[in-house]
Parts: structure tokens; C-alpha cells; sequence
């Protein structure tokens, strides 16, 4: 080989392994610059009025999206109140109880949920909570999140649940606690870290989702009282105003996105902190 | 854990308790055209009286249509009146009670453009309209286009046609008045809320067709006129049935529905596109609200006549500041005594 | 065993034959059954889903049948729908989107494995998994704001003009379109590709690179030729599953694709996707109908979904499990 050859192919080889190393900081530099241009835009909108106020007629300045974040507030307290119990419990089932069969089918009806498109789902909870009453609702957006909520809340429960030490359960055992005493108050909490952050995860993923509260919560020019009306909401009240003309709505779109997505990244930090700070579990 | 699960019931309670209010709320959606006069009503009208919400949600005629159909609304605002099919519709979903139809104002749909260096307002005849729309005039500087507007100077551009993406009453008016006025239309495209379009981009609602009228060069969409004004773009003049170039402003607007007002059917549906009258804009329309015959619930169906009531007289007075023109006595005398078969 | 069970509290004898409400006063009874009853309800919802999906989507299928999939009409005055507009945006959007994404994903994670110390690629992945987290209509948001301008002033001129008589760049320029959607599908679907790639990459166990740099060649070489090729079957599971994202996108892509029901061929063109027009005409759907072949269009896009989502896990295990057994 030809000391040429060899020079050329060590500069390919720098030259290609440098722009892996661009491809990773390009991708990286896309969320700064996401959050540099939300913060920018958006920054200077965050007002006492942007939390506090409720929307002006059209066309009018002013106004807030009091009405959404309060919205979007109940919405995902009642869609983790909805699909985290079942996903919670499930995960429990097929960790301590389940013989194989069962087990695979709901693996299985778990993963389906968690592919289905998040429009599917609203056409899903249009079908079965919109019309059967009547009404758009608080409740029915809950239930649109919360299933979505259910799929990553079943498999990591289940994932954590049986990655606690075996010796910990047969300590338990041998103490003399039934099964579900071991669950309850050994297993559990040892598993607590993993199930918290993956619950926390799900939380994040539905707080952002818009498609199934368009035919769910619908939206509300008022704030909503109680479950039964329909709500507004922070990530729809961002779509409609993205697209609409009027300069004082773009505006307010930015706070908004700028206050989703930190909601939204301040949960995901906290979640992975959490998972890290804990007990070594695998990491799903 | 636990701790955790009572504050959250904690807090599920309270809102529920502190939230739970004593006022009322009425849900409404539907048409984009009269949504910003419908906005600024709900919220004068809260004003005056806080125990009734009117909350109504602009998401064009077709989901007035359909949600007030399905009952997930109480009612519903169209610009495109429902046809005899829709109103059967209604009538097999509620046991045989039927839908009102109640004018609020009159408004106009407007050709507005965006041509970088145009910016006074174009004259359009219907043939340049329906050319233009059925993507058989692509540029600018057409002579079907240009011909009227001698002096002006168009680019050599292609015209990017902007459309509705939902179901939309705008929509029907349009379409309505280019079925009118051109056969080839008629045959090819036909009238209705939801259409399927030779040519162009979608925009959802009002607010989206402005928005990329706005913002893209050498587009060509239709909208009501205070979108447009609100939005300071400009808007064309379109020639009328009697041969005027007619820009639309509330004269133009009023004298349109001046036939109409002396003949108005009993069900209110009608048609002003394309009228008579020498200083008639002919692309104006009325819009109405859907209001069920029988409500189930008394609470709901007085507020419902309250304000309507409130609208035909008080409300008539703000309508103008936002560009739509009010409606003609006897059409505001004929509804004043339709409230009655609300039940 | 027998000696040890009954040495628990509560438990009872452990031959079989205990009435129903014995077992039920064992308090692990109560706890499967309980826990039992929150499995099934995922199994029912999980069904219950697919059922009215199937129910609502009849008439549609009853009506055209097959020729559902390949009419390009969709026209509610006439009343006749056809799925192709909505299937070919959602595949030509999606293309684009892996066009830009995976060379730009597959870089990335070879940087992320192979060079980057320890420390660094964690920071990064962390990083990155937070690019995932970012909710839709933040993108579409960025998307209206900067990348349709971009699109309209930068990036039409400078493909238009040197190669607008290529079909694919041919036509105006609208900003929204193909193209746009494309883009900003791009960068919602790289952390996928990023994250999971190098998962793979790292389970190539070591023997092979070392194998490869052993017998001379560059670290590129050895890289390019012999530990992603090994990945290869995982890389290509990532990529089915940035697809399977990419398909069910609908904020993003709604506010940026031109809602145009047309097929075209160029990339510039308006279009739509099958869930856009759900987002845009589901509530306004007047006649069963219209309705229903909207929710065959979301029938449509659920197994597609559920296909590519079901082959990229395939994948993605086979990978790993080729990196143990080959022995690391």
C-alpha cells in the first residue's frame, strides 16, 4: 500500500468521523435554538396578564389564556387520575400475577394502544365520550390523554417492578407477609423511582398533545366550571392562534409554546434526574 | 405515594367546589364569517348579564352544521343556510322537532389579494373571478385581470389561489355567486360548504385563509370583509349584475339585501347573491344563527330568546364599527315574533 | 415446599380445592383479581378502540370497496371520497422526512457511540431526548413562523431556479407544501433514529472493531464497514420506527403541508395527509358518508402505524440479541 493511499484514506477518515460530529451538533443545536427562538419571541409576552386574563373579542389587544393554562391543568390532573390507576395496576398484575398467556395479550393490547396516532384516539373519544353526552367535555380530553397515558405507565411499572432484587421479595416472604403485603410495602416502594419518572414521562408526552382534544375539550372562550363543559386548552389555544392573521395572537402563541415547553422539558429533566439519583434499575 | 394521591384529591375537589359557579353556560359554534361581531356580542352581553356564557367556538359553518345536529352544542351559526337534506337530518336526530334560522347581520365575502407593489383595489368581473378560481387564469397579469385595471401594474406571477380547508360557510357564499355567474362553475364545481377545489391551498377558517393571504406573495383568497380590514389587506371591487365596479362597504352591502328584505321567507333561508340594484355588492350574504325549536332545558331557552332579543335591538348598534351592515327592519321585525316558536 | 408455604400467614392449605370465598379472604386473591380487573380494562379499551374504528369505517367499505385506496377524488358536494391524496402525502411527506433525517440521525449516533467519550455522549443523548419531548404544535409553530418564510425566500429560489424543469421542483412557490412538512417532520423524527441507533451501535460488541482497526484499517473504515453493517438490521428498526412517527404526525404537518386533497409532483405542491384532513374535517363531517370514510382514512393510518411500529421492534431485538450472541 502506498504511503499516498494511506495518507488519503486517514483523510477520509478524519473528515467523515468530523462530520459525524457535525451531524450530532447540528442536531443539538436545534434545541437551543428552538428554545433561544421561543424565549425570544415569547419572552416579552410572559406578562401577570398572559396567566391571569382571559381572551379579548377578536381583533381586540390584550388578554390572556388564563382560561387554557387552568384548562390544560385539569385536563392532565384528570387524565393521570384516569390512566395511571389502570396502567399502575395492570403493570402490577403482569409483574406478580399473570401466568404467560395472559400476560402477552395484554403486553400486546398495551403496545397497540401506544402506536395508535393521537388523532385516532380523539376520533376514538369522540365516539365514545362526545356523543353518547352530548356535550364536549373536560372529562372526555381527560380520557382521550389518559388512555394515551396508559401504555408507557403499564410496560414501565411491569419492567421495574420485576427488576426489584429477588432477595428483597424473599425477605419479605420469609418475615410471613402474603403476596400482596410484599407488593404494597416492599416491592413498590423499591420500585418507586423508575415508576414515578416513567409516570412523569407520560405526563410530559399528553401535556403536549393537541389532535385529541380537538374533538374532546373543543374550547372555551370562558373558564370552564366543573368536568362537564367544554375547556380550553394551552396547546389548541397555540394552534388557533399560530394560524390565525392577527399580530396580537401570534404573540400571545409564543408565551404560550414558550410556557408549554417548559413545562413540558422541566418535567422530562426531572424525571430522568430522578431515574438517575435512584437505585440502579435498567433503563427501558 | 399516598401523600401524593391526597392532594391530588384535594385538589380535584376544590376545583371542583371553587370553580362551580352559578352561571350559565350556552355552547355555540360555527361560522368564521360573523365571528368577530359574535365575540365582541357574547362578550358586551356577559357584561351586562354575568350569569349567562354564551361560549362560542369559530370552527366554520360545517362543524356548526354537524355539532348542533349532533346535539353536542346548543347552537350553531351558519352563513351557508342548511339545505332541506341537512334540515331532515336534524329533524331524525331530535324526534321530529325542527332548527330555526335566525339573521344576525349582513356581511360580504371580498377578493383580497396580496401582489408586492399592488396595493390599491383591483377590479375583478365575475369571468376573471371563476377564471381565477377554476385555475384556467394563472398569472397576474391576465388580460382577464388586467383589462379592468388599466394603470395598474401586475406581475408576470402566478396566482396562488387560497382556499378554505374546512367547511365553511364563506365558502358556500362564494360559491353561490360564482355558480350564478358562471356556468362553467355550475357544472364543474357546484355550491356547498365543503367543495372540491380546482385549484389552490387550504386555510382553515377565516382567520387561516387571511393569514396566508398575508403572508405569501401573489395570493388570491376570498374572506368576509372585516378579516380583511382588520388585517390591512386589500380587497377588490367586483362588477355587478347592473355593470358597476362595487367595493363592499355597508351601503353596498345594505342595498344588496333590499330585494330580499321586502320578500323574506318564513324560514329566513335565502339567497342575495348576484342581485339587482345598481349600487348592490354581489357577492354580500346574510348569516344566521341555528337555533333548535325545543330546548330541554328552560334555563337554556330563555337566555337563547333573551339574547336574541338583545341582538335585534341593542346589538344592531355595534355591528357597523366591525364593517357588517344591519339587518333590514322587516327582516329584525319578522324574527322578533319567530322567537315565539322557540319552545 | 408444602413445609414452607403453610409457615405463611394466611395462606391455607395449598391443595387446590378452596371454595371461592375462602380464597377471597386471603387478601391475594382480592389483589389479583383487583390488579386482574385494570390488565383486562387495557384489553378492552385496546379492543373496544380497533371495534369502532371497524364499525364506523362500514359504509365506506361497503360502498367503494377496494377502490377506496386508489380514487383520487375527495369531493363532499358529489359525495365521493378517495384515500389516495391523504395516502400519497403521508408517504411523500414521510420520505422526505427520512431523506433528511437518517443520514443526519445515523451520523449523529456514530458520533454518539463510537467518539464521543463516556460523559459527553450521555450529556448529549440527554439532550436529544428532550428534542423528542417537544410537543407538535411547537413545531408547527416554528414551522408557520421560519420555516415556511425560508422555504418561500431561500430555499425555492435556490432548487427552482437551477432545476425547476425537474418534475419534483417544478411549479410556484407557496412556502407551505411537500416539501415544508417534510422538513419539519425531519427534525421531529431524528431523535429516534439518534437515540435508538446508538443503542445499537453500543451493543456491537467490542471484538469487531478491534478486529477491524487489527487488521488496519482506518477508524472510519472500521466504523462504516464492519460495526454498522452489524447494526445494520437495529438502524433499520430505528428508522421504521421514526417512519411509524412520522405517519401519525398531525399538528405539525396540518399547519404547514397546504391542505390541498391533490396528488403532485412537485415538492413545492400543497397536500394533505391522512391526519390532517381528520384534524380539519372530523368535526365538521355532515353525512354518514363523509364521516365515516374519515375514520377508514384513520383505520388506515392506525395499521400502517401498528405494521411498522410491530417490524421495528422486530428489528431493534434481533440486533441486540446478535450482539450477545456473537459474544462481546
Amino acid at each position: 500500500m502506498s504511503n499516498g493511499r494511506l495518507r488519503w484514506r486517514k483523510f477520509v477518515s478524519n473528515f467523515m468521523l468530523a462530520m459525524t460530529g457535525v451531524c450530532a451538533f447540528v442536531s443539538v443545536l436545534v434545541l437551543f435554538f428552538i428554545l433561544g427562538y421561543l424565549v425570544f419571541n415569547g419572552g416579552t409576552s410572559i406578562n401577570w396578564d398572559f396567566f391571569t386574563k382571559l381572551p379579548k373579542p377578536v381583533g381586540e389587544a390584550g388578554g390572556g389564556m388564563a382560561n387554557a393554562i387552568v384548562g390544560s391543568g385539569k385536563i392532565l390532573l384528570l387524565a393521570s387520575l384516569m390512566g395511571v390507576p389502570i396502567g399502575f395496576l395492570g403493570g402490577i398484575y403482569l409483574a406478580e400475577f399473570s401466568g404467560k398467556g395472559m400476560a402477552s395479550v395484554v403486553r400486546y393490547a398495551a403496545d397497540l394502544l401506544n402506536g395508535v396516532p393521537s388523532i385516532v384516539i380523539g376520533i376514538f373519544a369522540y365516539s365514545l365520550v362526545v356523543l353518547p353526552f352530548k356535550h364536549f367535555s373536560a372529562y372526555a380530553g381527560a380520557f382521550a390523554l389518559g388512555m394515551m397515558m396508559i401504555p408507557i405507565t403499564l410496560r414501565s411499572t411491569e419492567e421495574f417492578l420485576k427488576s426489584v432484587p429477588r432477595m428483597l421479595r424473599e425477605g419479605a416472604m420469609a418475615l410471613g407477609a402474603s403476596k400482596w403485603k410484599t407488593i404494597a410495602t416492599v416491592i413498590v416502594p423499591a420500585a418507586y423511582r423508575g415508576i414515578m419518572t416513567a409516570i412523569l414521562l407520560a405526563l410530559a408526552r399528553v401535556a403536549g398533545e393537541t389532535a385529541p382534544l380537538l374533538f374532546t375539550a373543543f374550547g372555551n372562550r370562558f373558564e370552564s366550571h366543573g368536568w362537564s363543559q367544554p375547556t380550553a386548552t394551552l396547546p389548541v389555544m397555540i394552534y388557533t392562534y399560530a394560524v390565525s392573521p392577527y399580530d396580537d395572537w401570534h404573540r400571545q402563541a409564543w408565551a404560550a409554546g414558550l410556557v408549554l415547553l417548559g413545562l413540558v422539558l422541566i418535567i422530562n429533566i426531572l424525571a430522568r434526574t430522578i431515574l438517575s439519583r435512584g437505585i440502579a434499575v435498567p433503563r427501558s | 405515594m399516598k401523600r401524593f394521591a391526597g392532594l391530588a384529591i384535594g385538589v380535584l375537589a376544590l376545583c371542583a367546589i371553587v370553580l362551580a359557579d352559578n352561571a350559565l353556560l350556552i355552547n355555540g359554534a360555527g361560522a368564521t364569517f360573523p365571528y368577530p361581531i359574535y365575540s365582541k356580542w357574547f362578550d358586551v352581553y356577559h357584561t351586562k348579564n354575568p350569569n349567562f356564557q354564551f361560549n362560542y367556538q369559530s370552527v366554520g359553518s360545517g362543524a356548526g352544521i354537524k355539532q348542533v345536529t349532533e346535539g353536542t352544542v346548543d347552537f350553531g351559526a351558519t352563513d351557508g343556510p342548511m339545505n332541506d337534506e341537512q334540515l331532515k337530518a336534524f329533524q331524525d336526530k331530535h324526534n321530529g322537532t325542527g332548527i330555526l334560522h335566525f339573521p344576525t347581520v349582513l356581511g360580504a365575502d371580498v377578493p383580497t389579494y396580496n401582489i408586492p407593489g399592488v396595493t390599491s383595489a383591483l377590479n375583478f368581473t365575475p369571468e376573471a373571478l371563476a377564471g381565477i378560481f377554476l385555475g384556467k387564469v394563472t398569472k397576474w397579469n391576465d388580460p382577464a385581470i388586467a383589462g379592468p385595471n388599466k394603470g395598474v401594474s401586475l406581475p408576470a406571477e402566478d396566482i396562488i389561489v387560497v382556499h378554505r380547508s374546512d367547511g365553511s360557510g364563506t365558502t358556500y357564499i362564494w360559491t353561490d355567486y360564482l355558480s350564478k355567474v358562471s356556468d362553467e362553475w355550475k357544472t364543474k364545481v357546484g355550491k356547498g360548504t365543503s367543495i372540491n377545489w380546482p385549484t389552490g391551498i387550504g386555510g382553515k377558517g377565516n382567520e387561516g385563509v387571511t393569514g396566508s393571504v398575508k403572508n405569501t406573495p401573489n395570493t388570491i383568497g376570498y374572506v368576509e370583509l372585516i378579516y380583511a380590514v382588520q388585517n390591512n389587506i386589500p380587497y377588490g371591487t367586483v362588477k355587478n349584475s347592473a355593470g358597476n365596479f362595487v367595493k363592499a362597504d355597508l351601503a353596498s352591502v345594505t342595498a344588496a339585501a333590499a330585494g330580499a328584505a321586502k320578500e323574506m321567507p318564513d324560514d329566513f333561508r335565502v339567497s342575495i347573491t348576484n342581485p339587482p340594484g345598481k349600487t348592490a355588492y354581489p357577492i354580500s350574504s346574510f348569516t344566521w344563527l341555528l337555533i333548535p325549536q325545543k330546548f330541554q332545558d328552560a334555563g337554556k331557552r330563555d337566555a337563547v330568546k333573551n339574547f336574541l332579543m338583545w341582538m335585534l335591538a341593542d346589538g344592531q348598534s355595534s355591528v357597523e364599527a366591525l364593517s357588517y351592515a344591519k339587518l333590514p327592519k322587516e327582516v329584525v321585525e319578522k324574527e322578533k315574533k319567530a322567537i315565539n316558536n322557540i319552545q | 415446599m408444602a413445609t414452607t408455604t403453610t409457615a405463611l400467614k394466611g395462606a391455607g392449605p395449598v391443595t387446590g380445592s378452596r371454595s371461592f370465598f375462602a380464597k377471597l379472604r386471603d387478601g391475594d386473591e382480592i389483589a389479583r383479581l383487583v390488579t386482574l380487573l385494570f390488565a383486562t380494562t387495557v384489553v378492552l379499551i385496546t379492543a373496544a378502540l380497533v371495534w369502532e374504528l371497524w364499525i364506523n369505517s362500514a359504509l365506506p367499505r361497503q360502498k367503494f370497496g377496494f377502490h377506496f385506496f386508489v380514487t383520487s377524488v375527495w369531493d363532499p358536494v358529489m359525495d365521493q371520497y378517495g384515500a389516495l391524496p391523504f395516502i400519497y402525502g403521508t408517504m411523500v411527506t414521510s420520505a422526505v422526512a427520512l431523506i433528511i433525517a437518517v443520514p443526519l440521525g445515523i451520523g449523529a449516533a456514530i458520533f454518539l457511540a463510537e467518539l464521543a467519550p463516556p460523559r459527553v455522549s450521555d450529556t448529549l443523548q440527554f439532550l436529544i431526548d428532550l428534542l423528542a419531548a417537544v410537543p407538535s404544535v411547537i413545531y408547527g409553530l416554528l414551522g408557520v413562523f421560519i420555516i415556511v418564510p425560508v422555504m418561500r425566500t431561500v430555499i425555492y429560489p435556490a432548487l427552482n431556479k437551477p432545476f425547476g424543469y425537474l418534475p419534483i421542483f417544478k411549479g410556484p412557490s407557496y412556502g407551505v407544501g411537500f416539501l415544508t412538512a417534510g422538513m419539519v417532520l425531519a427534525i421531529m423524527v431524528i431523535p429516534y433514529i439518534i437515540s435508538v441507533s446508538r443503542e445499537v451501535l453500543l451493543s456491537v460488541p467490542r471484538d469487531q472493531r478491534e478486529a477491524a482497526l487489527a487488521l488496519g484499517s482506518t477508524r472510519w473504515e472500521s466504523t462504516w464497514k464492519v460495526v454498522v453493517p452489524f447494526a445494520k438490521t437495529g438502524i433499520m428498526g430505528s428508522i421504521f420506527l421514526a417512519l411509524a412517527r412520522a405517519l401519525g404526525e398531525t399538528m405539525a404537518v396540518t399547519m404547514v403541508i397546504g391542505n390541498t386533497p391533490k396528488i403532485a409532483a412537485s415538492l413545492f405542491a400543497p397536500g394533505y395527509s391522512i391526519a390532517a384532513v381528520i384534524a380539519n374535517e372530523f368535526t365538521e363531517a355532515t353525512g354518514d358518508l363523509y364521516l365515516q370514510s374519515l375514520i377508514a382514512l384513520g383505520l388506515v393510518l392506525f395499521l400502517l402505524t401498528f405494521i411498522l411500529n410491530g417490524l421495528a421492534r422486530l428489528l431493534i431485538v434481533l440486533t441486540t440479541q446478535k450482539g450477545s450472541e456473537v459474544g462481546g
